[in-house]
């Protein structure tokens, strides 16, 4: 597996040669009759912080997997600074934190972290690693009295000293306080900063868009949007006018400009806007009837629909 | 490096899980100052029966030591940590290696703690013939050895730890381990001497005789192994391509 053959094999290059810090063609993966990935074409350069955005079921878990080498795809290839996965995990230039993974009991956390870090070429200082996660105070506690959000830190911890080029982190915040997801990121951008490459998976639009420099939406296995945050975050936010408005023709209100959707309940219509406020002066303009007007903010939910045209299996929780 | 580093940790893991230390190192101890003691100037078929016991009790020690690595093999399975180690350097040969040494580890101590034992109640053999005794019980707990990663990749966490203390009291038990002949002769004898506990058993025979086992008690200790390992290496495939 070529890494320069991957690189020049029909995906998009943006000039990485070399084979980027990702590369995965044609990848395919389904669960008998489920398809879970279809086709993702997607290349990562080193140093660039990207997420997968997408409700459960997108197939963010089994991208991941397939990274890592723990999964193998159905079809397609994955290549990581131009070595298939296996290769990559054994030089020790990939390290990851799973969705699920309980830690093994009788080891203290610093123990823990030790051990990982023997594995590795050139590790961390496991004291540093446990000040950056901000674990100093748990080293000596056993690994099985830890609460939920103290053991995803451990796990973090045990990512990081590893001291890798690329970093892929599943749902890395589940079980994290707003503070704790605060600390977290902020070591993230840290190991981001010195130009390692970091994968993360998040159905929070708000954790993409704030940590991310580069969003890959993810909707039912296929690659739906990829650009910079911003762009993303602007086309997925969508604002939301509520109105009383008796009598009026639903495709009458669909069809005004900066509209997406209209919807009636009872009297009162909710039209789903990409443009709220064209939207508002069409409406007041065309239905002068109209009262009670509101407008509200992001329903990151109906924008996902809009967006990806398709219902989801879950909601995208905005945060 | 990384290896004996890793092990360290393993080695640590072992010694606190009470378990462990118990079953392989305490009990059967405590057995056998409790049987050996009031018997220490009989003899069992032949041999004194504190040579014959000393070797019994610590191939049902040393058979545990090996095949609870097995539990290790299931928690770390069921909880994911398996995973977690393959998305790091450390390569499956190691962390098998690393696994089968801890057990050894734990049974060299297992082994010398029954020796102390046996001097302690009067158990004399030539150097050739201590050596000879801890030779074979460690080329007899190879089959263990497998079996104890089978069983890791077979059963859940729960229901290993009665299965390896049910096989490893029926192993010790068929082997006259515990100082009981289950048969003396016929087709029932036959059935035993397949049984690689039964050689296990025999090293005091072994040891005091010199020479070791004869040419059958080699070829049990060596195809036990052969037909497992193929078993242990399809469930750790099975296991490890389901996600």
């Amino acid at each position: 597996m070529a890494s320069g053959g991957v690189a020049s094999g029909g995906v998009a290059s943006g000039g990485v040669a070399s084979g980027g810090a990702i590369v995965l063609a044609g990848l395919t993966k389904s669960y008998g009759t489920v398809t879970a990935v279809r086709s993702i074409d997607l290349l990562i350069a080193p140093g660039e912080m990207v997420a997968i955005l997408g409700p459960n079921g997108a197939g963010k878990t089994t991208i991941i997997d397939m990274v890592l080498g723990l999964t193998r795809p159905d079809a397609g290839r994955v290549s990581l600074f131009g070595m298939p996965p296996r290769q990559a995990i054994a030089a020790g230039v990939v390290s990851g934190m799973l969705q699920t993974a309980t830690l093994i009991q009788h080891l203290r956390v610093r123990e823990l972290v030790a051990m990982v870090a023997s594995l590795y070429p050139h590790p961390l200082p496991v004291d540093q690693v446990l000040r950056l996660t901000g674990i100093s105070d748990l080293a000596n506690r056993p690994a099985a009295k830890l609460s939920g959000g103290q053991s995803q830190r451990v796990r973090f911890a045990m990512a990081l000293v590893a001291n890798p080029d690329l970093l892929l982190l599943d749902e890395p915040t589940a079980a994290l306080d707003v503070e704790g997801r605060k600390d977290f990121w902020t070591s993230v951008r840290d190991i981001a900063s010195q130009g390692k490459t970091v994968l993360f998976a998040t159905h929070y639009l708000e954790e993409a868009d704030a940590y991310a420099d580069r969003v890959v939406l993810l909707a039912k296995g296929r690659i739906v949007a990829d650009g910079p945050a911003t762009e993303i975050k602007a086309r997925v936010s969508s604002r939301t006018i509520r109105a009383t408005l008796p009598g009026a023709a639903l495709a009458r209100l669909a069809a005004l400009p900066g509209v997406i959707s209209a919807d009636r309940r009872g009297e009162a219509v909710t039209l789903s806007c990409s443009d709220a406020e064209t939207a508002l002066r069409a409406l007041l303009a065309e239905f002068p009837a109209a009262r009670d007007v509101e407008v509200r903010g992001a329903d990151l939910e109906a924008a996902f629909v809009a967006l990806t045209g398709t219902e989801n299996d879950e909601r995208l929780e905005a945060r | 490096m990384t290896a004996v580093t890793y092990l360290r940790f393993e080695v640590l893991r072992n010694f606190r899980t009470w378990q462990f230390v118990f079953f392989s190192l305490a009990w059967p101890l405590i057995v056998f100052f409790t049987v050996a003691g009031p018997n220490r100037h009989a003899t069992f078929i032949g041999i004194a029966f504190p040579v014959y016991f000393m070797a019994g009790m610590a191939a049902q020690g040393t058979m545990v030591a090996v095949v609870s690595r097995g539990s290790l093999i299931a928690n770390e399975r069921i909880a994911g940590w398996t995973r977690q180690l393959r998305i790091t350097p450390l390569s499956t040969s190691t962390y098998f290696a690393a696994k089968v040494s801890c057990g050894y580890l734990m049974a060299l101590l297992t082994i010398a703690a029954m020796c102390a034992a046996g001097s302690v109640l009067g158990v004399h053999l030539s150097g050739a013939g201590w050596l000879t005794m801890v030779g074979l019980l460690l080329a007899g707990l190879i089959p263990f050895a497998v079996l104890g990663i089978l069983l890791g990749h077979l059963l859940s966490p729960e229901s290993l730890l009665p299965a390896v203390g049910g096989l490893t009291v029926l192993f010790a038990l068929l082997g006259g381990a515990y100082g009981i002949q289950v048969a003396s002769s016929g087709a029932m004898l036959d059935v035993i001497k397949g049984l690689p506990s039964y050689w296990l058993v025999q090293a005091s025979k072994a040891a005091l005789g010199g020479g070791g086992w004869p040419a059958e008690g080699w070829l049990v200790t060596a195809v036990w192994p052969a037909v497992l390992a193929p078993l242990a290496v399809l469930a750790y495939r099975r296991d490890t391509s389901r996600v």
